[in-house]
């Protein structure tokens, strides 16, 4: 079992949070949630050693589009850059439909 | 039974599997729309003391999850386990999140305020890797449900894949009612387990279609073991459940009904009894009907 | 046990502490005294000639479930009206429930629920219930005979154990060998076979040392009567739930999650 950390710059304000997804084999749940400092911080908890190249690869690639100044943690039970990729994805699209729906009240 | 409750869905209408629902998805759909509210969800950050020290990466909510919310207006609490992390397994923390909402609901109901729980058991029991904890809240929530069906009706669903094994199922041996699919199981060794300390003479864990002949959903349901047996489908569940709590606290539990399974035991052969030739026996409600609904 | 003529342990402690049973097997009960009042002390024990055929050993299979429950109830319904609630004592020799196809499919896991009913029923009703642990204490056959209990006591001997899974099966599963798992449970607790290791959850109320669980003398067994008379009090003097298993130091130490869980969900239960 491995912990990673990595940092990335951000320049958006993230103003709600969001899970997504389930800690089963060859899956994993992300928790996103505001930093409060204007970075992004992921902390990786995996099942699977030796891959850190990987997982900063995917994130380099996920943060290359990806601005909010986040917290993430990232609960991993072995599975793909793809599926990594995909429950990032749905993590953004869930905070940012939150936020949405915040904008909107009154 | 309120038949206003129940929604007439054309034939053609798309149904929801309730079994392809995670469970946190599985308790929203069973609450009143708009009323889910989660307890101690993921970002409570309340995990596993005791997997990180056998190398096995925590899910957030432990695999379980608590919602509050309401069913047919009345105030309501839902305990679903999450399959996909460690099969459901129940641990220390996990099992204290379903023992500690169901004794909050009896708090509650002892002061005047019905709590409807809903406990949906997707499970193989103890988590090994937290053995004794994992049995001891079980033992927890088997206490909790017998308390507090005194006062409202407790009421499980075991859709599968996974089913309803190990010591959680004796607590949905406790509950007031079960509804079951077809595709669920209800067992309280694993067939793998009974293949594993019997032989395989006993039990062949890989012969699927025998398994659910001999505890899944439609047999359990027809030998009185379960009370409704529903389609996968999601609305047609969370009928069944509010559908459960109408009809209220049954004057005898299952469990307590010793006299009448002392009795169709008795009627039983073990040499020649078959999954088929025991639905007649169990599955009498008319016998003693004084201890049946 | 395979000598036919051998006591299990079941039978020589409910024997020793009780006198001759009633019942046949594979559910002996006796009613004796307990300190000053009349208790009812109940075992499961072998029974070589059980119609289940994988339920012959000290296990809990269908019959023992369905018995074990009328056993307590019988209790709970003389008592109903009794000033004073009598004390119940489980008589712990369980080394697992019993695995088979007919068990399953006649309803093992509602025959144990059954007992876990009864027992818990009684709790509630205010008869102490009081398990003594005298041999293996495992699995659903624990759930259903003892776990429900006020108070659980247990022989400080070879052969007493608590677990969710035998110590073979276990090893298969964690692909470790016996040894391997035996020091996993010096440092995971909870997976510890020990009693010793039971006792830091908080979850046994006295370990009772010196004592011949195989034969022991009279002095031992009176010291084991007197001990499950003081626990019978104060269970009796307590509440009826099972809340004191989480206020010990020993509790507090290892089942911190376990009572963090519960303070929080009382902080959420009600919607701000």
């Amino acid at each position: 079992m491995e912990h990673l950390t990595f940092d990335y710059p951000a320049r958006s304000v993230v103003s709600a949070r969001a899970h997504v997804g389930v800690v089963g084999s060859g899956d994993l749940e992300v928790l996103l949630a505001p930093n409060q400092a204007m970075q992004a911080r992921v902390v990786v908890n995996t099942s699977v050693d030796g891959y850190g190249h990987i997982w900063k690869s995917v994130l380099d690639r996920f943060f290359s589009r990806y601005d909010g100044a986040a917290q993430i943690e990232i609960n991993d039970f072995g599975a793909t850059p793809g599926v990594v990729a995909l429950r990032l994805a749905e993590a953004v699209e869930a905070v940012q439909g939150t936020q949405g729906m915040q904008g909107e009240s009154a | 039974m309120n038949a206003a409750s129940e929604t007439v869905a054309p034939s053609f209408a798309a149904r929801e599997s309730f079994i392809e629902l995670t469970a946190r998805e599985r308790a929203r759909r069973l609450l009143d729309a708009g009323t889910f509210r989660e307890l101690l969800g993921p970002f409570d950050r309340l995990t596993s003391p005791w997997l990180p020290l056998q190398g096995i990466v925590c899910q957030a909510d432990d695999g379980a999850i608590i919602a509050r919310g309401s069913i047919d207006g009345e105030p309501a609490v839902v305990a679903a386990i999450e399959s996909a992390f460690q099969g459901g397994s129940i641990g220390e923390v996990s099992g204290s999140k379903i023992a500690g909402a169901l004794e909050l609901a009896l708090r509650d109901c002892e002061r005047g305020r019905t709590v409807r729980p809903i406990i949906v058991f997707e499970t193989g029991g103890v988590r090994l890797q937290e053995a004794n904890l994992g049995l001891a809240v079980i033992a927890e929530i088997q206490a909790a449900i017998v308390a507090l069906r005194r006062h409202v009706p407790v009421v499980g669903v075991i859709a599968g894949m996974v089913g309803c094994f190990g010591g959680m199922s004796l607590a949905a041996a406790l509950c007031s009612r079960l509804i079951m699919t077809r595709q669920g199981r209800l067992g309280m060794n694993g067939p793998e387990v009974i293949e594993q300390e019997a032989g395989i003479e006993e039990l062949d864990a890989s012969d699927r279609r025998r398994i659910w002949q001999l505890i899944g959903g439609e047999q359990r349901v027809a030998s009185g073991l379960a009370d409704r047996l529903v389609d996968d489908d999601a609305d047609a569940i969370a009928a069944a459940v509010r559908e459960a709590f109408s009809a209220g606290v049954p004057p005898v539990h299952r469990s307590e009904a010793v006299g009448r399974y002392l009795s169709l035991l008795s009627r039983i052969d073990p040499d020649t009894a078959t999954p088929e030739s025991m639905r007649s026996v169990f599955g009498d409600r008319t016998a003693n009907s004084k201890e049946c609904e | 046990m395979s000598d036919t003529t051998a006591l299990s342990r079941g039978q020589r402690w409910l024997r020793a502490l009780a006198g001759e049973p009633i019942g046949a097997a594979p559910i002996w009960h006796a009613d004796a005294p307990l300190g000053d009042e009349p208790a009812r002390f109940i075992a499961v024990v072998p029974d070589p000639t059980n119609r289940f055929p994988r339920a012959r050993d000290n296990v809990v299979g269908l019959e023992q479930g369905w018995h074990l429950a009328q056993a307590v109830r019988a209790v709970v319904e003389a008592d109903a009206h009794a000033p004073r609630r009598r004390p119940i004592v489980a008589i712990v020799d369980v080394k697992s429930q019993a695995y088979g196809y007919r068990e399953e499919m006649l309803g093992i896991h509602l025959a144990c629920a059954a007992a876990v009913d009864a027992y818990a029923s009684a709790r509630l009703a205010g008869h102490p219930v009081v398990a003594l642990i005298v041999g293996p204490a495992m699995s659903g056959a624990f759930l259903a005979h003892g776990y429900q209990a006020n108070r659980i006591l247990a022989l400080d001997a070879p052969g007493t154990m608590v677990h969710a899974m035998g110590k073979e099966a276990a090893a298969r599963v964690t692909r470790r060998c016996v040894e391997a798992l035996d020091a996993l449970g010096e440092t995971i607790t909870p997976m510890s076979y020990s009693l010793t290791g039971f006792a830091k959850l908080g979850l046994l109320d006295r370990l009772i040392e010196q004592v011949d669980a195989d034969a022991p003398t009279q002095e031992q067994i009176t010291r084991v009567h007197r001990a499950l008379a003081d626990a019978a009090s104060s269970a009796r003097a307590d509440a009826a739930d099972l809340s004191h298993r989480l206020d010990s130091d020993a509790a507090r130490a290892t089942r911190a999650a376990s009572i963090e869980v519960r303070r929080r969900l009382a902080l959420q239960w009600d919607a701000v």
